[in-house]
Formats: structure tokens, sequence, C-alpha cells
């Protein structure tokens, strides 16, 4: 209910003793009323900002943060107030709304922020009044659209591709994001020649040509030269049908695909060929097939594929469907009301051009855009007083939607550049973001390392302890408390690919201590990640399928019951006796794609490691091999 | 030739006077012709008039509020009503809010002629507080006086059975569509006429304030539900 409501109730109430002598039947016994009746002022803190108010403003909207109960749990004992660690210059809008009834929208503000503030002190978004609703739907909106392009960056396709993409995967996102790989780049660039040479062809078969030997007429070219001509049609044809059937095959929803406006224009632009191919020469079935080919001129628009200007003024237009509508209505509207004057005014006029209303279209029309050919003009005195009115309107009515559409069309560009620089900080944000991540593993398995776990060494520890925070303390119990939990332990992915690299080449390293020399290849894996480790393994057993690198499914990581009274290596990785099948897919281009270690976390001492992952970190841009990376590994 | 005029030029030469004449207003040339009419135009609107309480001791020995009730309630009352000054139609609105599912229009408009004790089509704070004394704080004579007054549509000193009609219409009114069992239409006018039953002690047709009074004071109902709304503020 309304803060007026609240108010005026003690008068409702008390207007019911109109009803007292009227009622038939006994008055129920009035609610009890518990709390202090006497107002009072309170007082409430909002980060060093104090304001006060009457209770009985707080007590008008009984479902927000302030009106109930629940401020109980911000009251400070010791400064009698209520105590919120939010932001004050918000804090003044909302308890402008207890005080007026009515929520204001800061201009000035950030609109998420203001809403984060509304929903921490339960009010809701849509009781903000009048003159400010248009204002907050607008932000609103704006921050939608904006928020909406950022995960749409994220979710295009410049992420890698999980490994196990097959090929019709690959080949979409070759297309869709030709700057992916080389190969997508050549395709898009020949089929953007291609497009050029066949819209040019298209042009410059029409333009005369000096005529053959003994003929006096002007031949265009197209007739000169028609065999090349159509030998390149052909070929533009082809190639443009092998991209369309491939495009086709690769999407991943080909329904979604055909009906998409894209590929409509694709098949419009090479469907003339084929009915020609079709279509029978006789005369009267050529008028259509010249008709058809016209329709090849659409062959431009997959241009709109290469250039992202093209796909604004599409977008444009679509926004302003509604503004051209009108546009055009009012267009319509002024034409036939004109048409219909000019005609009955040069009626009587001998010999006129306007012979019927439908042709005083065209006047009407090439008067108010302001072109006057001078093909029809009045003669009559109406007909040149109604011309004139005529010309002066039409200036204006197609003045006025215009700066609507212009308006659009600078929105919807600066949402484009937006998108692009957005889409160039994510990179960076998301890079910084893994780092982040890494670095706090790489502080756990540095703390683990240094025996933080088992409390062993008393020095070691107190050296390794360092600057580590309260925080760092609880979220690294936290972490063991998982591995307890799950009987796994954490591990990095450096460590983990050796591991793989190890067991797909059955690979032992030397540093592995215990390697009980089966048949077949049965190693330890362990980390290798610095020397001054002793690392003891219980029960290893690991037996790896020596099936070649192709072969290759996830990993199987069990940990049997670790009652060693050593210190626990980083990884211990030890696997039952079924097969091990290793997908080494994503560990090599999980260590291809690693970032350069950052600098800060101190055990990343990997150049001691032999130099196979050093190898394999360099070699980013290579493509994804296993074959190559295992040669370089067999060194 | 002469020179002819036929129908199209004419119409024309209409179309052409009439814009030449309406550029000319707009532009304000025709001002001299049209100075009778609003010329001044609605640029200046006179604010509404503000009125001012008297002052709070005054109203104290007025009514039976303390100081703390009666600065509590002008607050809300100000905060409604920012001119001071409560009319019909805000009056109708506000007190519509509380029932929802009727009509409470008509009894709103019976409640406001019983607040506005001066009939001038506003109720000020002073009537609101003292008709909210009256009822909150009265003995029950006065409390009964009140709602004599309030049944008593002319104020002439006695409830006729149309005048008692229409109260009680309106306040079935209030009650809405839904309801259980569904409100017949002969249900006013029968509740009206056991209502004159009990009061009318000499069957005139017309209930004088003695006879109410006297009749409430005999009925224990009534004067127990009387104390039911003392705690309300």
């Amino acid at each position: 209910m309304a803060a007026g409501v609240a108010t005026w109730m003690p008068f409702a109430r008390a207007a019911a003793v109109g009803w007292l002598p009227l009622a038939q039947q006994t008055m129920p016994k009035p609610p009890v009323d518990k709390t202090s009746r006497s107002d009072e002022i309170l007082f409430v803190n909002v980060s060093g900002l104090r304001f006060q108010t009457w209770k009985n403003t707080l007590d008008r909207y009984p479902d927000t943060l302030l009106g109930s109960s629940e401020k109980e749990f911000f009251y400070n004992e010791e400064t009698q107030e209520y105590f919120f660690d939010r932001d004050p210059e918000m804090f003044r809008h909302i308890l402008n709304f207890f005080r007026t009834g009515k929520l204001h929208y800061p201009r000035h503000e950030c609109i998420q922020a203001f809403e984060e503030e509304l929903a921490f002190y339960g009010i809701i978004p849509e009781i903000i009044g009048d003159c400010c609703m248009e204002e907050y739907r607008d932000r609103k909106k704006e921050n939608q659209e904006r928020l909406a392009e950022d995960t749409e960056a994220e979710n295009a396709g410049d992420a890698p591709l999980p490994p196990d993409a097959t090929l019709r995967d690959k080949l979409w996102r070759a297309f869709e994001n030709p700057h992916t790989s080389t190969m997508a780049l050549v395709f898009y660039y020949v089929t953007g020649f291609f497009i050029a040479v066949s819209v040019i062809a298209n042009v410059v078969e029409t333009v005369p040509c000096r005529p053959l030997k003994g003929s006096v007429k002007d031949l265009p070219c197209g007739e000169k030269f028609s065999v090349a001509f159509s030998c390149l049609d052909t070929a533009c044809v082809l190639i443009f049908s092998c991209e369309y059937l491939m495009r086709l095959y690769a999407a991943p929803s080909r329904c979604d695909f055909a009906r998409s406006v894209m590929s409509v224009i694709d098949v419009v632009a090479i469907l003339p060929f084929y009915i020609g191919l079709v279509m029978p020469e006789n005369e009267e079935v050529s008028g259509a097939f010249v008709t058809l080919r016209v329709f090849r001129v659409f062959r431009i628009f997959k241009f709109s594929r290469h250039s992202q200007g093209l796909r604004i003024l599409g977008c444009t237009l679509q926004a302003c469907a509604s503004e051209l509508g009108f546009l055009l209505f009012s267009l319509t509207m002024a034409v036939i009301i004109f048409a219909t004057v000019m005609f009955y005014a040069e009626k009587g006029t001998k010999g006129t051009t306007f012979s019927s209303i439908p042709a005083s279209f065209w006047y009407t029309i090439v008067t108010m855009t302001t072109l006057g050919y001078g093909d029809m003009v009045p003669d009559s005195i109406a007909g040149k007083i109604f011309g004139s009115i005529c010309s002066l309107s039409g200036v204006l009515v197609i003045a006025l939607p215009v700066p609507v559409i212009v308006s659009n069309f600078a929105r919807i560009y600066h949402q484009n550049q937006r998108a692009d620089k957005m889409r160039a900080q994510q990179k960076v944000r998301q890079a910084r973001i893994r780092m982040a991540k890494k670095g706090a593993t790489n502080a756990f398995l540095q703390h683990k390392e240094d025996g933080g776990l088992q409390g062993g060494d008393s020095d070691s520890t107190a050296l390794c302890v360092k600057n580590r925070s309260a925080f760092e303390h609880q979220h690294h119990h936290l972490l063991q408390c998982l591995e307890k939990t799950t009987n796994h332990e954490f591990t990095d992915e450096v460590t983990y690919s050796e591991v793989c690299m190890m067991d797909s080449v059955g690979f032992r390293t030397s540093r592995s201590t215990s390697l009980s020399s089966q048949q077949g290849a049965t190693t330890t894996c362990c980390s290798r990640r610095s020397k001054r480790r002793a690392i003891r393994l219980a029960n290893s057993t690991v037996s790896v399928s020596r099936g070649s690198v192709q072969e290759l499914a996830t990993l199987h990581i069990t940990k049997t019951p670790v009652g060693t009274q050593y210190p626990q290596s980083r990884s211990n990785l030890n696997a039952r006796t079924e097969d091990l099948k290793l997908n080494c897919d994503d560990y090599t281009a999980a260590i291809i794609s690693i970032p350069t270690p950052p600098a800060n976390t101190p055990d990343e001492s990997l150049p001691n490691s032999p130099a196979i992952p050093g190898i394999l970190r360099n070699s980013r841009s290579s493509t994804y091999n296993t074959q190559e990376t295992v040669k370089i590994s067999s060194l | 030739m002469g020179f002819q005029i036929q129908g199209m030029e004419l119409f024309a030469i209409g179309v052409v006077m009439i814009m030449f004449v309406a550029v000319l207003k707009g532009f304000g040339i025709l001002e001299p012709m049209s100075s009778f009419e609003d010329s001044s135009d609605s640029d200046l609107e006179l604010s509404t008039v503000r009125h001012q309480p008297e002052g709070l001791d005054q109203l104290q020995v007025q009514t039976k509020f303390t100081k703390k009730e009666l600065q509590s309630l002008y607050r809300g009352f100000k905060n409604e009503c920012p001119s001071g000054l409560v009319d019909e139609e805000t009056f109708k609105t506000i007190y519509s809010q509380f029932f929802p599912q009727g009509d409470a229009t008509t009894y709103a408009h019976f409640l406001f002629n019983a607040f506005d004790m001066d009939r001038n089509g506003s109720i000020r704070f002073e009537d609101f507080v003292i008709g909210l004394s009256v009822l909150l704080r009265g003995s029950v004579t006065e409390k009964l006086n009140w709602a004599f007054n309030l049944y008593d549509i002319n104020k002439d000193g006695y409830i006729t059975k149309e005048e008692m009609l229409a109260i009680m219409k309106s306040i079935y009114d209030m009650m809405g569509r839904y309801t259980y069992p569904s409100v017949r239409d002969e249900a006013p006018s029968e509740h009206v006429d056991k209502f004159f039953q009990k009061m009318d002690r000499n069957r005139d047709g017309v209930v004088t304030i003695e006879e109410f009074i006297e009749t409430c004071q005999k009925d224990e109902n009534i004067m127990n539900s009387m104390q039911l709304f003392e705690n309300v503020l």
C-alpha cells in the first residue's frame, strides 16, 4: 500500500464509528498493538553519513528492509543507531522514497549500482516515479544491450576449440571467424575476390565494345566475348556453389542456417545460373531468363560477410523499420492527396500530361522529393498553386523522419565500435583472470610443497609462512579439506601434462624412483618440478596402454591410500591396473596455450625439467598436432 | 479569353487564403483581432492556496490529543496534503484505497460532509483533528452525536428514511459484488426498516437526535462497541 494509506489508516478506523449504530452483529475486537505508539526519531548511519528520520516514515513500507524488522540486524547497540555499510549518496534517494512515496532515479549514477542498492533495501525498481521512469528504462536497455554484446563476444568463437571438435565444427569455425586460421583467411579472401570479379564482369559485359568486323553497330562486350564471359560466370557460380554447400554441411543447425539472410542471398546469387541451364532456349522463356540475370547483381550482397559496415547499415535499416514505415506511409498519403488534386486541377487543360490520377503520382513524387524532372508540368493556375504547395510540403514530410533514422544509425554504429573495443579488452581481461587463478592455485600448491600440510620441519614452515594472509590460510585449509574429502590432490597443468607425455610414450624419467619395470609400461607418474623434493611413492602401479597416441581417452586418476611417512609430492598419480588411455590432446593444447608464467609465483622453476615442456611451451602457434609433439619428446 | 475562374481555381485560392491567415496568426500579426479572447493565456497560474492550521496550543485546547499526537498527526497530514487542505476528490481517493473491492465514493462523500463542518468544500487540518478527537477520545454521547450528524445528510436534525437509505446503500456499496451471501437489492432497505423500527419511537417516520441517543444508550451492543476504537492512535 502506498505511504498515504498508512497515514490515513487511523482516520479510516476512527470513521468506522459511523457504522456502529447500524451494525446488526457485534463488532470484532480490535487488534492489540504491542509496539509503542509514540513516534520516535531513528538514527541511520550509512558509511558515516548520519540520517535521522521518524520511525513512522520507515514503517510506511513494511516489506522493505528499513520498514521491517530486518533492520534490527544492523542495529548497533553502542551507538544506538542502524549502521549500513553502503553508499551514502544512494541512500539519500532511498530515504526520499520513504519520505515522499516516490522513487527517483539519479541520472548521474550507474544503473547497475542503483539497482543493487534497491535490491539491498528491498525496493522494487518498478515503483520509480513517472518522472524518472523513462530515463531509467532507457539506461537499463542500453546497459542490457552492452552486456549482451559482452556475453556474445565471449561466446563468439574466439575461444579455442575443444580438442574433440569434428571436421564440421572446425569448418564452421573457419567460416565464421576467418582470422582463426590461415586456411580460413585464404578462403575468405578468395571468395571476396571472386565476388568482386563476378560483379565487375556483370557490369562490364554490358559496356559497348567495338563492333565485329563488317558490322556497324556497337556491340556490348558480353556478346563480343561471350565465351570468355560465360566461362567466368560459370567459374564464379561453381565457386559460390561449393562455398554454399560447404557452409551448409558445416552449419551446426542446417535449418537455421538455411533460413538466415546470408544463405538466402547466396542462393539467390547462384540460382539464376542453374535455372538458365535448365530452361530451354526458346523465345518466350528467354525473356524471363533475361530478367533472372538481374538477380545476379545480388551477389554484391555477399560482400556483407566481408564488410562490417554493410552489416551495420542493414542493422540500422532493420532497427529503423518503424520510422521508415512511417515515412513511407505519410509519403503515400501525401502523394495520393496531391495527385488527386493535381489531376482535377489540370483536367481542364488541353493536351495535359496529367491523364489520370496514377499518372499524377509520378508528378507528385518527383515534385515532393524536389527532383523536378519537368516531364510533367502543370499549366493552369490552380495546378501551379497546388504544385507549389506540394513541393513545399514534400520537403517537410521527408525531412521529419530522417533525424530519427540518423540517430538510430549513430547509435548502432557506436555500439559496434564499442563491441570491437570490448572484444579487445575482454582478451586482456581473460588473460589477467587466468593468471590470477593460476596464481592462486600455484600459491596453494607451493604451500603444500613447503610442507605446510604435515607441519614437518618447524624451521621450514616458519620460513614459508612469509606473507600469507589470514584469508589465504583459510583458503588453503579449505582446499586441503576438499582434497581429503575426495581423496585426490590438486595439481597443475604442466605436471599433469608431463605425466601424460611420459605415459603416452612410455617415457621413463630418470628422476622417478622406484620404477617397477614390469611387463608393459608401468611407470610412476610423479612430479618433477623441483629437485629438492624426495619423491617416494607408495604403490605405484601404472599400466599404460601402449597404443598409439591417437587412441586417447580420459586419464583415470585414483589414489591408493597414502600412508607414507614422506612428505607428499605435488602430484601423486597412481593409477589402478586398468588400462589407462590418455587424452593428450587436451594437455598438449593446454601447454601450448599457457601464457608466460607469472613472475610472482616462486615455484616456476621449470627450466630444470627436461627441455620438453620448454619446447612445447614455445611452440605456441603450431597446430595442435600430437604427432609433432610426440616426436619432440622422443628426443 | 476572359479571366475565367473555374471551380478548382476557386478552391485553390480559398486554400491559399486560409493558409495565409493561419501563418499570420501564428506570427501574432493578427493580434489586435483576437485580443478579447484569453490572450493572457495560462502562462500565469496562480499557485494553489496554502492553508496554515491554528497554533498547536489552540488545537490542544480544542481537542483531547496530546502535543505529540497532534504533531504526529500533522506530519502525516502535511505529507499527504502539502497545501494543507483536502478536497473532496482527494478524500474519496484516499478512502477508496481502503476498500478496493467495492465502491466507497458515495460513503466517502457523506463522510466528507461530516468532517467538513463549515461546509466550505475542503477539510482543513483543524476539521480533521477535531473530528478525530471526537471519534477517538470523545464521550459516548459525543460519538453518537457525530454518527447522527453523519446520517443526517441535510443537517436538519432529522434522519428521514430516504437519508438513511442513501447511507445504507453507500455502505453496502463498499462491500462490492463478491460477498457471501450475495447482497440482494432489498438488503439495504430491509436494514433501514429494521433501523427505523428500533430507533423511531414515535413512529413519525423520522428519527430525531434524542430518539437516536436514547435508543443507542439502551442497546448494550452499541454501547460496548463504542469503546472499540479507543486505541487507534
